[in-house]
This record gives C-alpha cells, sequence and structure tokens, in this order.
C-alpha cells in the first residue's frame, strides 16, 4: 500500500497543500484535475525527482520520503517520454537490467517479451528519432515495466497521441493492470478516468477536492468543481454491436441503445449528458431513436438546474431546468418517458 | 538575387576581415619554397621540438580533462552561491596575459615551493621540464574545455537523466552513459579546443621552460638568431602538421558520433 500523507510545497507559482491518499496494491489510481492543478508535481515527488517541503510517503508502512531516486519503487513515463535519443529502441528498453548480473541472452529475451506485450517488437532496433509519439509512448512504457516496478506512474500517457491510438494504448493500460500492475495515472480528460479509473482523485489548484471510488466520484461530486469536471453521470459498460447498417450499444442488464459510431465492435463504455436526455409524460414520437419508460426516483438540485434521476431498470440521469420540473408536474414516483437521440450517445472502447 | 546597398556593405566589410587572417597565413606559404619546409622537416632539432610540442600538449589535455570534464558537468547541472565568480575563475587564464600567467605558475611549481620540492621528491621536475610545459599548456587552455563541455553538459536535457534516475542508474552511471554520450560531440571539441590551444601557447611556456623547445618557443628563437627567413620554414612546417592533426581529430570525432 502506497500512502502519502500530509504532502506540501511550495513552488514559486503555486502551492501543494495538505496532499494525503492512499492506494491499495492492484489500483488503477487516476489523479485527475486540469492542467497547472499540480498533478505531474505530485508524480514527481513520489519518484524522489523533487523533494516535499513537508510530509512523508509511505510504503508498505515504510517511510521512504528521504529516499534516493535509483531506490523508490516507482516506475515513472514522462509526459514527454524521455526515451534516450543516443540508445536503439531495445537498448532503451533494456537501459534498467543491463549490468544487474544477467546474463546476455536473459537480458536479450526480457527486452523482446516486453517489446511483444507493448506491441513493439518489430522497432526494437529503430533509432528513436525515427518513430512516432505513439510508438516512443509504448517504449518508454516498455522500459518502465521491464523494471517490474510495485507502482506505475503515468503522467498524461494519452495526451500527446490521436484518438485511433489512445484507443489501443487504454486497452493495453487496462490489461497491464489487471495483469496486477498497480498504476498511478494523472489525466486532465475525465474521460479516461472513466474508463480506467477504479479510484479517482480529482484535484484543482494543488488540492485533492474529492477523493474514492470512480462510480463515487462521479455520480456523487462533493463540489461544483468536481461537478464540472467530472463532466457525465451517464456512463454504462456495454459491448458495442452492429445489425445491418445499425449500431447498438448493449449494456450489462441487457438494455440496448442505439448509437451512431464508426467504432469496431467490442467492449467499451456509453457515455450520455445529462442535458441531452428530453423527459416528457407519454410515449410520444419523436425523432429521437432511444425512449424508454421509467420512474422517477430522485429529483435534486444541481449546479445546473435540477438533476431527475430515471429509473427505467437503467437509472438515467437527465439535466433540466427548474421551469420543466413545475411544468411537467414532476415528483418523485412519477412515472415517466425519457428519450435521446442516437448521435447523442458516445461510445468509448477499451 | 539582387543585394541591398548594405548588404553589399556588410560583405565587403566581411571579405577585409577575412583576407586579414588569410593573408599573411597565405603570403608566409608563398614566401617559403617546398625545399625549404621540407628541409627544416629534416632537421633533427625541429623534428624534436615538434614531437614534444604534439605529445605534451597532448598529455596535459588528456590529464587536465580528468578533473575539467567533472568541473564542467558540476557547472552545468548545479546552481550554488557564487557560481558566477567561480565561472569568472575558470575564464581568467583567457583575459591575463600569458607572460604573466607563467610568472604566476613558476611561483607556484618553482623549486623553493612546496610544490616544486614535493615534485623534486618523486623524480619530477617542473621547471625547465616537459611537466613544467604541460602544466603552462593546462593554465591557459583549460577554460576552452570547460567551457565547451559545460555548453554540452547543459544541452542534455535534465529530463534524460531523471529518467535514467528512475530506472534504478546510480548517478555514476547516468554520467557516463547519459550525459557523456549526449554531451561528446562538445567534450571532444573542447578536447581538440585545449590541445590546439596548448599547442601553440608560447608566452607561458617561455617563462618556466625555455628548455627543452617547444615550436612556437624555437620559432622565436631561430627569429631572435637569425632573421624571417630562417623561422618562416619552422613555421609552416608546424602550421601543417597542426592543421593535419585538427583535420583527422575532426574527422575521427565526427565518425564516432554518427556511427
Amino acid at each position: 500500500m502506497l500512502e502519502l500523507k500530509n504532502i506540501k510545497k511550495s513552488y514559486p507559482d503555486f502551492t501543494l497543500s495538505d496532499l494525503s491518499f492512499q492506494v491499495e496494491d492492484g489500483d488503477y489510481f487516476v489523479i485527475l484535475g486540469p492542467s497547472g492543478a499540480g498533478k505531474t508535481q505530485v508524480l514527481e515527488i513520489m519518484a524522489g525527482l523533487v523533494e516535499p517541503d513537508d510530509g512523508t510517503i509511505e510504503v508498505d508502512n515504510v517511510d521512504i520520503t528521504e529516499r534516493k531516486i535509483q531506490k523508490r519503487p516507482f516506475g515513472l513515463v514522462f509526459q514527454d517520454h524521455a526515451i534516450f535519443p543516443h540508445m536503439s529502441v531495445g537498448e532503451n528498453i533494456g537501459y534498467s537490467i543491463k549490468n544487474k548480473g544477467s546474463g546476455r541472452n536473459e537480458i536479450k529475451e526480457k527486452i523482446l517479451h516486453q517489446a511483444e506485450l507493448a506491441e513493439i517488437s518489430h522497432l526494437l532496433d529503430r533509432r528513436p528519432k525515427t518513430l512516432s509519439g505513439g510508438e516512443l509512448q509504448r517504449v518508454a512504457l516498455a522500459r518502465t515495466l521491464i523494471r517490474q516496478p510495485k507502482y506505475l506512474l503515468l503522467d498524461e500517457p494519452l495526451a500527446s497521441l490521436d484518438v485511433s491510438l489512445r484507443q489501443g494504448l487504454r486497452s493495453l493500460l487496462k490489461k497491464i493492470n489487471q495483469g496486477g500492475q498497480t498504476i498511478i495515472h494523472v489525466t486532465h480528460d475525465y474521460e479516461e478516468a472513466l474508463v480506467l479509473a477504479n479510484k479517482v482523485a480529482v484535484m484543482n489548484q494543488g488540492k485533492i477536492i474529492q477523493i474514492g471510488p470512480a462510480g463515487e466520484v462521479f455520480h456523487q461530486p462533493s463540489s461544483e468543481f468536481a461537478a464540472r469536471f467530472t463532466g457525465i453521470k451517464n456512463y454504462f459498460p456495454a459491448r458495442l454491436y452492429r445489425e445491418e447498417d445499425r449500431q447498438y450499444g448493449e449494456l450489462e442488464n441487457g438494455t440496448l441503445l442505439r448509437l451512431s459510431t464508426d467504432e469496431p465492435e467490442g467492449k467499451g463504455f456509453i457515455l450520455l449528458r445529462g442535458e441531452d436526455i428530453f423527459i416528457s409524460l407519454d410515449d410520444t414520437p419523436t425523432s429521437a431513436t432511444n425512449r424508454f419508460k421509467g420512474i422517477i426516483r430522485e429529483i435534486s438540485p444541481s449546479i445546473f438546474g435540477f438533476e431527475v434521476l430515471v429509473d427505467t431498470r437503467t437509472p438515467f440521469y437527465a439535466r433540466i431546468t427548474r421551469e420543466s420540473v413545475q411544468n411537467l408536474g414532476l415528483h418523485e414516483g412519477k412515472e415517466v418517458w425519457i428519450s435521446f437521440k442516437a448521435s447523442n450517445v458516445r461510445f468509448v472502447r477499451v | 538575387m539582387k543585394f541591398q546597398p548594405f548588404q553589399l556593405f556588410l560583405i565587403l566589410l566581411s571579405g577585409v576581415v577575412l583576407l586579414f587572417i588569410v593573408g599573411p597565413l597565405v603570403g608566409m606559404f608563398i614566401a617559403t619554397s617546398p625545399q625549404q619546409v621540407f628541409e627544416s622537416s629534416g632537421d633533427p632539432e625541429v623534428q624534436r621540438s615538434i614531437g614534444l610540442t604534439l605529445w605534451v600538449s597532448m598529455a596535459a589535455t588528456l590529464v587536465f580533462a580528468l578533473g575539467g570534464i567533472p568541473l564542467a558537468y558540476l557547472l552545468a547541472r548545479h546552481d550554488f552561491a557564487l557560481k558566477r565568480f567561480v565561472l569568472g575563475i575558470i575564464d581568467l587564464p583567457i583575459v591575463i596575459p600569458h607572460s604573466a600567467a607563467g610568472i604566476a605558475v613558476l611561483g607556484f611549481i618553482s623549486r623553493d615551493t612546496y610544490i616544486g620540492k614535493f615534485g623534486s621528491m618523486i623524480g619530477l621536475d617542473f621547471v625547465g621540464a616537459p611537466a613544467g610545459i604541460a602544466i603552462a599548456m593546462a593554465f591557459v587552455s583549460l577554460p576552452f574545455l570547460v567551457n565547451a563541455a559545460r555548453d554540452g553538459f547543459s544541452s542534455v536535457p535534465v529530463r534524460l537523466e531523471q529518467a535514467a534516475l528512475n530506472l534504478g542508474a546510480s548517478p555514476m552511471r547516468v554520467f557516463f552513459t547519459i550525459a557523456l554520450p549526449l554531451a561528446w560531440r562538445n567534450v571532444v571539441s573542447g578536447l581538440i579546443l585545449m590541445f590546439a590551444r596548448g599547442m601553440s601557447e608560447f608566452g607561458a611556456i617561455v617563462i618556466i621552460a625555455y628548455h627543452p623547445m617547444v615550436t612556437p618557443v624555437l620559432i622565436w628563437e631561430r627569429f631572435n638568431s637569425f632573421g624571417l627567413s630562417y623561422a618562416r620554414p619552422v613555421a609552416v612546417l608546424f602550421i601543417l602538421v597542426s592543421l593535419l592533426f585538427f583535420v583527422v581529430l575532426r574527422f575521427l570525432s565526427r565518425s564516432k558520433n554518427d556511427a
């Protein structure tokens, strides 16, 4: 278990204050916040590149705050990858296991194995300057993982990639985590957190605003900032499939949603904004292809007006104005219809 | 292409400066027949002096690089109080007159000083000996190595060193596998500059060791005793040998870097 206790650090332009959190072994822990929130600095403090002014870092109840960089159990993948430009891809990956008493063949095998995991075994002899951003990212990942760090630290690993590459790397990260690797991942993109994390810490201006299981943080944001930043409440694990020219997302409870996407079939997440859900009192035909009957379980005021939780076997959160609540005479327990367009349903593959 | 009058003016002035550098050298080559150069290359005294100059300068460069390169790394990577002052100290040998530098170094290593005494105890004479010449050469040429190497180390991103540390490498391994290879071009360039500057030194050497004669001293002595036409062939020969060395060294360092 990793535990940060009351970490403080002053920088010329901002301050990390009273940072505390725990990461259990096997967690996929995402630190979510806008740029400038201090997320990278948290990773640098853990890795020992920066010394905190105050506070302690404990790993399995051993204080490692003063430990040297090279003796810490953290493998950090930098946002800019920091690939050694004068070495081949293979030499980069093998850097940490060379001169460690292993034989040449053993090292070669390990490099190849790691490269295969990261799907870059065809690049081993290449020079870094000939690689794309996505390839460099995978080299950095393989180079870090070959050392088998107890904690894998990722600084905005998907930020520099275009959409098509993101999905591939996301799957890879998920796979690595499912293999038992504890991951601490820093991002400004709530979709990444949604899809990957089991625990989320929302951070802003050097402070942790909210921390908890991903579902809790997304469904019950504790502050306006967290609510705005975590964005979407309607997200469901789903499987995408096609029938003729139609695409369906099948939720875990069997509910089918129509959507429109170019993504290939497979597993992922369905995302739907609360603003895009309409509530009506009866089943009036509209242009929206998704229509469900449900019962209002909860109407709660939010920074956006009102949030109405409609249980249709699947719970949907609709965001509507005070005026609409009054006009439709909505109250808890009332039966209503919700509808939304296929084009407003997003699918993110894992 | 059309030139503005101002550009023509710039080109004219630049041409004058280039001519100023090339002119005397070309003039000297023209005034010296290949025959004369060939003869002086057979002169044992000339051969000895060129050999001495080359190996002593090489030795001075390599020995002082052992401390100079780490110093450059330290200066590139760390900020400390009085850093600007230390940088000023390193540039000092460039700005002070070299004869004055020679006097200063002589005061430090002459037989009356502790260093001089210790030297003669272990059989190492400085005054009038190659060791003294090497020290004089190093004194005036070390700034070239330290500054070039410091530029090289500064241009290596700290991130790469942090990444290597994070991968479990010791600071020493980081220096040898990351910093030094990536700064290598600048370091070699500094070594060559230091070597060249050491070879051409006259002022400081003539005060510490008139004998054995390095080539710049020999040229001066020939000129003083016999006149311009006797000094010229030695000068031409020395320039040719130096040029040959630099071309070869540059070539070697480049091919190693691009490999």
